[in-house]
Parts: structure tokens; sequence; C-alpha cells
């Protein structure tokens, strides 16, 4: 994190390229500290692992692992990983505006300041929001329509690699050089060459670019599943309302994530061929990326919100007892919200300087939008009414997000306004409207969904007192968090301030900081029902359908078998499971051999070189970047040769293991 | 598991011959419009060469990709009418939001000019 480096006159080692040792943060003691717990723990993991031999059972179960369920519990691990990170980095920007106040400079300079408000959003968004969406949508959904694994599970296997890596590559940041110092979205011209030098807008580049690709293959392969690997006899409205929040998200990740690919690509050129996209002059127009990076910006908030409203969607229905009240509204409602939201983009620059009727049009167009929203609302309500609601902590996670993300969706109404977002443009008020709509969302989403599928995945539930301190500190850790920054917009306080002179406003960030410490204990607690349950998973172990669900995932074994379901189920109609209950299903005697996909190690390999290509291409190591590249385009092309893909499950295999589902 | 219920169509021999013959005269016609100097307003000639690149976009969904209402069950044209649509918002709105930015900017040419002026005299 040396300021003086970036500015002296590079000097670019054919072989280091610009890596030099006084990129290794070696006089930072917060760094050095975190350094050394991650590499105590890394250490202490991997000899452990090594101890009980846990390393080849992991490369050939989990690593190589085509199998949709187990890379959806991946992306869920990677998901709370970052979480810690991303949540380190708020409650170091808690502390440092508690203190700095009046004068104060808290303990936190500028220039690392900078860089943890913006990993903090990166990380939150791209690896903490999108990696447990994409999860829970890749567990869940093959399940929900009887398929037994996604369309491509390769290149399921190769989306979550590239995912890991380009998270890697942000981690890496932390120890190796710095973070780019420009916010969430990298507007230029800050983020151009001239302003940004040094590695740390490159990291932010090139973790984005491979994170991506892995986001638009799994939006690919989602999409195709849904449309070719449905059960026989179920049609579009027979699915389960997540599997249509599903497909309506990833036809919006394919439609969206070019966009960002290419404003980032664009950035790319600017910064290393010395194009003018983006720059004030020779023609450059820096409005243009941050036009077109709202283009891509706002969708992707409806991406993790609504797999989200699929979540507790579910959940609803099932711990009231009765189907989901209106249906085909809900479905046409996320339609609505899928076409709309590639219409409001602007909303997320008014002050920029479009002028009235820009700004009207689609301050509008945003209003227009809460309208499904608000029907999906009262379609929850309307299910919960006269049912016989069931407050277990799936519930309670949903009843918090009705009135959380109702709160949320209505300040974010307000800012819809075009002179009302004159005013708090860029204030506290807006940071706390979106965390209040994307926590009281997507993690109270997230969070529900964990511990509604948890049983499933595992064969038995979490443990009730922890998952329900878990959701208290969580809610009420919220309001005290983000309600003073409510007040503290209001009062004109920017966002991503390092120190102000008010000390007025101190009292309120103490509060916040209160809150995140509440949220703190919540996460303490997450992770505290995680190994309670493990150890006591014998006392807590369930059926296969602890919640008395509708929808076919429950007809799997808990946990399922590789192959999901014995025998093809021939589907009559909304929540089949539902049905086949009632007429006192069970499976028929006899079972065929399983085709099945094999695993492979290519996804990892080329997730590994894209690492390393980031890696080289963000520190101008030209031959590491060439030889990296020409290694992916090797194994691409040798595993395109590789015909041994698929197997047979024997019939008798198949049988042993539903005889021993059915005792358990 | 309901997979491969229809496949899509490659298309015969005679849709394909039609697509190239069709994709061949909307190359040459803008080419000729250039090459051969007719004389029409520069903004007709834009006019003209964009809108016979959009039917050539066209002619090649239909004749090369076969999309059409019964492939994939309809799919392929619904995913090709949304992506139109998509295209469609995000280029118009990107050249309106663009252009009224510009409108509300100072006014650039005159800077421009004036610099010129104060280049010339000193
Ligand atoms: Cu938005």
């Amino acid at each position: 994190m040396s300021t003086e480096v970036a500015n002296a006159g590079e000097v670019i080692s054919p072989i280091f390229g610009r890596l030099t040792l006084d990129w290794i943060p070696y006089h930072e003691p917060i760094l050095i500290g975190t350094f050394a717990g991650v590499a105590l723990g890394g250490l202490a993991v991997l000899a452990l692992m090594t101890y009980f031999r846990l390393w080849m059972p992991l490369w050939r179960d989990w690593v190589t692992s085509v199998d949709h369920k187990k890379i959806g519990i991946m992306y869920m691990v990677l998901g709370f990983i970052m979480m810690v990170r991303g949540f380190a980095d708020a409650l170091m920007m808690r502390a440092q505006q508690a203190m700095a106040a009046g004068g104060a400079t808290g303990y936190l300079p500028p220039h690392h300041f900078d860089q943890v408000f913006t990993a903090h959003g990166v990380i939150m968004i791209f690896f903490v929001a999108m990696a447990f969406v994409t999860g829970v949508m890749n567990y869940v959904m093959p399940a929900q329509i009887g398929a037994r694994d996604v369309a491509f599970p390769f290149l399921n296997n190769f989306s979550f690699w590239m995912t890991v890596a380009g998270a890697l590559l942000v981690n890496i940041s932390l120890f190796v050089g710095e973070f780019g110092r420009v916010g969430w979205l990298a507007f230029p011209p800050l983020s151009g060459a001239a302003y940004s030098t040094g590695p740390g807008m490159d990291y932010y580049l090139w973790s984005l670019q491979i994170a991506g690709v892995g986001t638009t293959l799994s939006g690919i392969n989602l999409i195709a599943t849904i449309l070719k690997m449905r059960a026989p006899g179920m049609k579009l409205m027979d699915m389960s309302v997540f599997t249509w929040t599903t497909l309506c998200t990833n036809v919006l990740i394919v439609a969206a994530f070019p966009v960002l690919t290419a404003s980032l690509a664009l950035l790319t050129l600017d910064r290393y061929l010395g194009t003018h996209f983006f720059t004030n002059d020779f023609g450059g127009n820096a409005m243009m990326y941050i036009n077109l990076i709202w283009i891509w910006g706002h969708p992707e908030v409806y991406i993790l919100i609504i797999p989200c409203f699929g979540i507790f969607s579910e959940i609803v229905a099932t711990f009231s007892g009765k189907p989901l009240f209106g249906y085909k509204a809900m479905v046409y409602a996320t339609a609505c919200i899928m076409v709309l939201s590639f219409v409001v983009w602007l909303h997320h620059f008014f002050t920029m300087g479009s002028g009235a009727n820009v700004n009207t049009f689609f301050g509008i167009t945003t209003m227009i939008i809460s309208v499904p929203t608000g029907v999906k609302i009262f379609n929850w309500l309307f299910t919960m009414y006269k049912g016989q609601v069931r407050l277990e902590v799936p519930m309670l996670w949903t009843i918090g997000f009705l009135v959380t993300f109702t709160i949320g969706g209505m300040t974010g109404v307000l800012l819809a306004v075009p002179p009302v977002d004159f005013q708090l443009h860029n204030t506290l008020f807006l940071i706390a409207h979106f965390h209040n709509v994307i926590i009281g969302g997507v993690v109270f989403a997230v969070y529900a969904a964990v511990s509604y599928w948890w049983p499933k995945a595992f064969g038995f539930k979490l443990d009730d007192r922890l998952g329900k301190a878990t959701f208290w500190f969580w809610f009420i850790g919220f309001w005290f968090a983000f309600m003073p920054l409510y007040a503290l917009g209001l009062m004109g306080v920017t966002r991503r301030m390092n120190s102000y002179a008010d000390a007025a406003w101190q009292p309120y960030f103490i509060v916040a900081a209160f809150g995140a410490l509440l949220i703190l204990c919540g996460i303490i607690c997450t992770f505290a029902n995680f190994g309670y349950s493990i150890l006591n998973r014998k006392k807590l172990a369930c059926g296969n359908d602890p919640w008395n669900g509708r929808t076919l995932e429950w007809a799997m074994q808990s946990p399922p078998a590789p192959y999901n379901f014995p025998q093809e189920i021939h589907v009559r109609g909304r929540d089949e499971f539902w049905r086949m209950k009632q007429e006192g299903f069970t499976w028929a005697e006899s079972y065929a051999p399983i085709h099945m996909p094999k695993n492979t190690a290519t996804g990892f390999l080329l997730a590994a070189f894209a690492l390393a290509f980031g890696f080289a291409m963000v520190w101008y190591i030209w031959w590491l970047a060439g030889l990296a590249f020409l290694a992916m385009i090797a194994i691409g092309i040798g595993h395109t040769f590789n015909y041994n893909r698929d197997y047979f499950i024997p019939a008798t295999t198949v049988t042993a293991t539903e005889a021993k589902g059915a005792t358990a | 598991m309901s997979a491969h219920t229809q496949h899509g169509s490659h298309g015969s021999m005679g849709t394909l011959m039609t697509g190239f013959a069709l994709a061949a005269l909307l190359t040459i016609v803008p080419f000729a419009l250039v090459m051969g100097e007719v004389q029409i307003s520069r903004i007709t000639m834009i006019g003209l060469i964009m809108g016979l690149a959009a039917v050539q976009i066209l002619v090649h969904l239909v004749f090369f990709l076969h999309v059409n209402r019964s492939a994939e069950g309809g799919w392929t044209l619904a995913a090709s009418i949304f992506s139109v649509i998509i295209l469609v918002i995000v280029l118009a709105g990107s050249l309106w939001v663009m252009h009224n930015m510009n409108e509300n900017m100072m006014p650039m040419p005159d800077m421009d000019h004036m610099m010129n002026l104060q280049s010339q005299q000193g």
C-alpha cells in the first residue's frame, strides 16, 4: 500500500513485471496481522486435512465434481467465506467513521479507507450476493424440475471455479499490492490510467472479468436446464415459483452481463493500450461509462433479488400449508420486473445532467417497477392469510423480509423522484436504502434458504435456538446499523467519507457501529449454528420431507443420491409432490441403470490458469500472461477430445441406495 | 429428461440458397451505392446502408440460424425478439441520454472556436 511506488517512474522488469518487494505491505500492522491470521488458519486447515487424509476426497468428491448439488454447496461456502471478508471491511468502515469526527482522523488513512469501501462493495455484490444466489439456484432448481443435473454439468463446474478465481484475485490484492480506490463501480476518469496508477484498479478489472465469465456461462446453463430438462409433463405453468424466478434471473444475467464485460473491456483498453473511450480528451466521454455500467447495474440488483422472491414464495407456501396465492400473478409480475428492470437505469445518475425530460421518464419507469413488486408483497400476505402459519426459522426470515423490504422499497420510490434525488444523491440516505433492500431482501432470503433447504442437503435440521438468535441479531442489528444512516443522509452527509468536521454527527455513527456489532453477533451465531448442528446431527436428523413441502425436491432423499430421483417423475400439475403425497406415492421396486456425467478436472485447471493470467496482467508480467493464456486454450481444446464423459449407475446400486434411504 | 423431443431443422438447400442470394444482394447494393458514387444526400445514404444492414441481420437470423415460430417450440424466436428489444432499449436509450447530456453541457464548439482564435493570435 505504498503510494510512493505508484508515483515513481515505473520500471518493468522482464521477469516480474512491475511487481517489486515494495508492493508487499509489510509495514502495515493491520495487514500483517490479517496475513498472519489467514496464514496460521490456512496452515491449520492444511495440517488437519493432511492428518485426516482428506485431500483425495476433496479433489474427487468436490473439486472435480459436476454434480449440481455439490457445486451449489461450494457456491454457498464461497459466499460465506467472502461474507466474512466483506463484513470485516464493513466493521473497519463503521469503526473509522465512529472515531473520525471533529478533527480526529481515525485509524485508517484515506488511501487505505478508499480501498476498504471499494473492496466491501465489490466483494459483497460479486462474490457474496451473486455466489449465494447462484448457489441456491444451482442446488434447488434442477431438483424442483425433476432433473438429474443441469444441462451442461461440466460448464457448471467451470463457472464455479472461474468465480472462485475472481474471488481469489481480489483477496490476493490484500497482500500483494493494493486494491482499487475508486468505489465499487469504478467510474472514470478516476479509474482511468491518469488518476489510478498502480495495480489496484487492474485487480478490480481482471477479477471481475474472470468471475464474469463464470456468471454468464452459468446463466446460459441454467436457462437451458429449465427449458430442456424439465420432468415429462411439466409445463412452464407447472413450475414452482422459485424455478420461474431462476429462469427470469438467468435471462437477465445473459442479457445484462455482456454489457458489464464490454464496459470493463473498454476501460481496460483505456488503461492498457492508451485508447480514449472514457477519458476527457481525444473525443472520449467518461459519462458514457456511467451510462453503460448502470445499464448492467440496475438489472444486476434484480438479478440478485428476483430469485430471493422465489425463495420466499416457496417458504410462505410451505409454512402456511396452502398453495401460493396468485401463482399466475407472481409469474407475470416477475416477468414484468424482468423487462422493466432494463428501462430504469438512469435513476442512478439523475444529477449527471440529462435534463428534465429524460429524468422524468426514468423517474416514472422507476415508480412503475414498484407496482409488480407490491403485487408480490400482497401475494405473500394473502398466502399467509387464513393459512396455518408455522413460525419456524425460515418463516421468521420471511416475515422479517416483508417488513424490512417494504420500507426499503418505499425509500427507493422516494429516491426515484428526481428533485428528491438531487438532495439525496450520494448521501448516506442512498447507502441506507440499498442496504435496506439488499440485506432485507437478499441476505434474509439466503438465510431463509439455508435454514429451509439445509435438511434436504444434509439430512438434519439446523439448531432452532441458534437459528432464532441469528435472525434476531441480524434483524435488530440491521435497524441499528442503517436507520442512523437515513437520518445522516437527510442531514446531507455524503458517502465514502474518511473523516468529518461536524461532531454532532458522531452519535449517529456510533449507533450505526453498534448495529454492525449486533450483526457481527448474528454472523458468529451462524457459524456456531453450523458447527453445533453438525456435531449434533444425530439428534437433529430428520426425514426426507421435514417441513411438509410441496415441490419435487422434497421427493429426493436427504441428503440426495447423486442421481436425485431413482425414476422419472411424470408431472401432472403444480405442487406435484403435494399431490404425490396425497396419493400415497412410493417409488417402484425395480430400477433401471442411470446415465450420469463424469467428473472432470478441466474446469478447475482452466480457472487456475485464468487466475494466473489475471495476476500476470495486473502486474504486467507478459510472459506469464502469454503462457497462461496458451495453457487455457490448450486445455480447452484438449477437453474436446475427451469422449469418456459419462457412465451408468447400475440398477443394483440404485436399489441399494434407495433401500438405505428408506430406513434412515 | 423431456429433452430431445424435436430437433431444430437445419434448413433445406433451397432455403439456404435463398438466404445466400438475399445476403449477397443486400451486400452488393450498399457497395454499389458507395462505389458508384450515387448522387443522394449523405444522410439518405447512411440511412439506406444502415437499413440494408438491419435487413441483412434478419436474413441471417431467418435463413441461416433458422429462427422461426416452430424451431425449439418457439424459444429461438422468443429469445431473438427479447434480444432485439433489449438492444433497442440499450442503443436508443444511450443515444437519447447521451444526446441530452451533450445538449446540456457547456457549449463546447464555441470553446474550441475561442481557443483556436487565441492560438492564432498568440
Ligand atoms: Cu437501479
